[in-house]
């Protein structure tokens, strides 16, 4: 067995993206969480798995099932891969549904990622969880993401001929998509000029190639292929997902090859069992807490060549329109950064049912989703509405 | 408040490498049985699963693998250090390690530039091992 078809999205659930929610991060979550399940019109008892996240002050299995008054919960679960969790929780979740474990298992993340504990003020909690980090990087300044983000970007700029200015077109066309979206955070429009003048902060990395901060939190709901017809919505059939984790999967300095990371390692497996090729695809929703990481992605995934995603960017491949529409709700560079990936997620979903609004592809098709967390875990998956 | 500069705190594992560091000796673990040299220190060789370890010394040259400029100190220890160059080192025996490249403008630095190893005493218990490019070397 494995997981083409064996498992839907059929309900998500956005609360709205902003620099000071004015909620705990308990009371994101349960909105959330009661959203999708809105979404997908079906009751709360009938939620019978929940994956809670690793971030933020949320709730707990038992938590959830106490303010939802959930009556029969037959599976939970929780990964701890940061930003990759939205993702890598959809490979859990259609594993348990695939396998008759639990028929609607809700995942969800959030948190005042702004207003709260914010992401960039985050040295100490990296030395805290990453024991090589602390022991060996941190003293030496290396202790935010940045750093090491950066460290992978400037190798391939080194390798490819990348350019601050194909960086910039990510950031660019990213904010013309959360123009678009009543519910991003950052709708200004953005030049490539405003971009290049942007200061570098850890260099490569300029100000507008790292991703926003933000309050919210986000959910989503997979069912069994039997199960989704409760779902009042037209189900987004996963296709295909799997995840990947580098060597060395905590330090970037250490590994073979610092360019493969998970992304690139789960992307033929997901590709395999979805059973298409990625030049199948309409469009992406690519985890991208840094512009550069789309352009690797682009290529860990087979959609370019190695080295030509930044001419492929640069050329409007990803705006929508282009060959390929990328992060059509503005990202985690345009939209916020609070739900370790569920935004893209959701997104997808909105794709894949073509409710998207002025977002909406023209093209109909699989759409993959991309997920990556701490130093390199990822996920793929691919969603279609066939 | 300011918080001061993370210091090293070995682990079992990685006792041996600060010891050396002490007495401004680089060293690498290295697997008894296979001779696979291990950076970061493990309780297991990755290749064999032994955990009969020697300390081998390295030579202390190897060039920069990439590198980033910190122009904004995230953590307020480096707030004075800030602009300087965060790099990976590939050492000439072949493990790669994050450390500074200092003595030199963070502009100048390029992957590929050879470098050297230089201690730095100011850090605390455990000197640190940090790396100056070599002067005539081509990069």
């Amino acid at each position: 067995m494995n997981l083409h078809r064996k498992a839907a999205v059929t309900g998500i659930g956005e609360t709205t993206y902003s620099k000071a929610s004015g909620m705990t991060d308990r009371q994101l979550q349960l909105q959330a969480v009661e959203r999708a399940i809105a979404d997908a019109g079906i009751e709360r008892h009938d939620i019978d798995g929940i994956m809670p996240s690793a971030h933020g002050q949320g709730f707990t299995c038992e938590g959830f099932s106490e303010h939802l008054g959930l009556r029969q919960l037959n599976f939970s679960a929780t990964v701890h891969f940061g930003g990759a969790n939205g993702l890598t929780s959809m490979h859990t979740a259609a594993l348990a549904v695939a396998s008759g474990a639990a028929r609607h298992v809700i995942v969800v993340a959030g948190r005042n990622g702004s207003s709260g504990a914010r992401i960039s003020g985050r040295p100490q909690l990296v030395q805290a969880n990453f024991e090589a980090t602390r022991e060996f990087e941190s003293p030496f300044g290396a202790n935010v993401p940045m750093h090491f983000y950066g460290l992978m970007a400037q190798r391939y700029m080194h390798l490819y001929g990348a350019t601050s200015e194909q960086f910039g077109m990510v950031a660019v066309a990213e904010r013309a998509h959360a123009a678009l979206n009543d519910n991003a955070l950052m709708r200004k429009p953005m030049t490539l000029e405003d971009h290049q003048a942007s200061k570098f902060l850890v260099e490569p990395l300029r100000l507008f190639d790292c991703c926003i901060e933000s309050d919210g939190a986000a959910a989503y709901i997979v069912s069994a292929a039997d199960a989704a017809r409760d779902s009042q919505n037209k189900p987004a059939w996963i296709l295909g997902v799997a995840e990947g984790h580098p060597d060395s999967p905590t330090s970037v300095a250490t590994r073979p090859d610092m360019l493969r990371t998970g992304v690139g390692i789960a992307a033929p497996r997901a590709f395999g069992i979805a059973g298409i090729d990625p030049s199948e695809l309409v469009g992406a929703m690519l985890y991208d807490p840094f512009t550069f990481l789309v352009l690797m992605q682009l290529e860990a995934l087979g959609y370019c060549k190695p080295g030509e995603a930044g001419p492929f960017v640069a050329s409007g491949g990803i705006a929508l329109g282009g060959a390929l529409p990328t992060n059509t709700h503005g990202g985690l560079l345009s939209q916020a950064h609070s739900t370790a990936g569920i935004n893209h997620i959701c997104e997808a979903v909105r794709q894949v049912r073509g409710n998207a609004g002025k977002a909406q592809i023209s093209r109909q098709g699989p759409i993959v989703v991309t997920g990556n967390g701490d130093f390199g875990d990822g996920a793929v998956a691919i969603l279609s509405a066939d | 408040m300011t918080l001061p500069k993370p210091v090293p705190q070995p682990t079992e594992a990685s006792q041996p490498f600060w010891e050396a560091c002490r007495n401004h000796e680089l060293r690498i673990q290295r697997c008894l049985e296979c001779g696979t040299l291990i950076h970061y220190p493990k309780l297991r060789c990755p290749q064999d699963g032994s955990d009969k370890f020697e300390w081998a010394k390295m030579s202390g040259k190897g060039e920069v693998h990439s590198y980033v400029v910190a122009r904004r100190a995230f953590h307020p220890g480096f707030a004075e250090d800030v602009p300087h160059v965060v790099a990976i080192i590939e050492l000439d025996e072949g493990v790669r390690l994050i450390s500074n490249v200092v003595g030199v403008e963070p502009e100048s630095v390029k992957i590929g530039t050879s470098v050297t190893l230089e201690w730095d005493d100011s850090s605390g218990e455990y000197p640190l091992p940090k790396f100056r490019p070599i002067e005539g070397a081509d990069a």
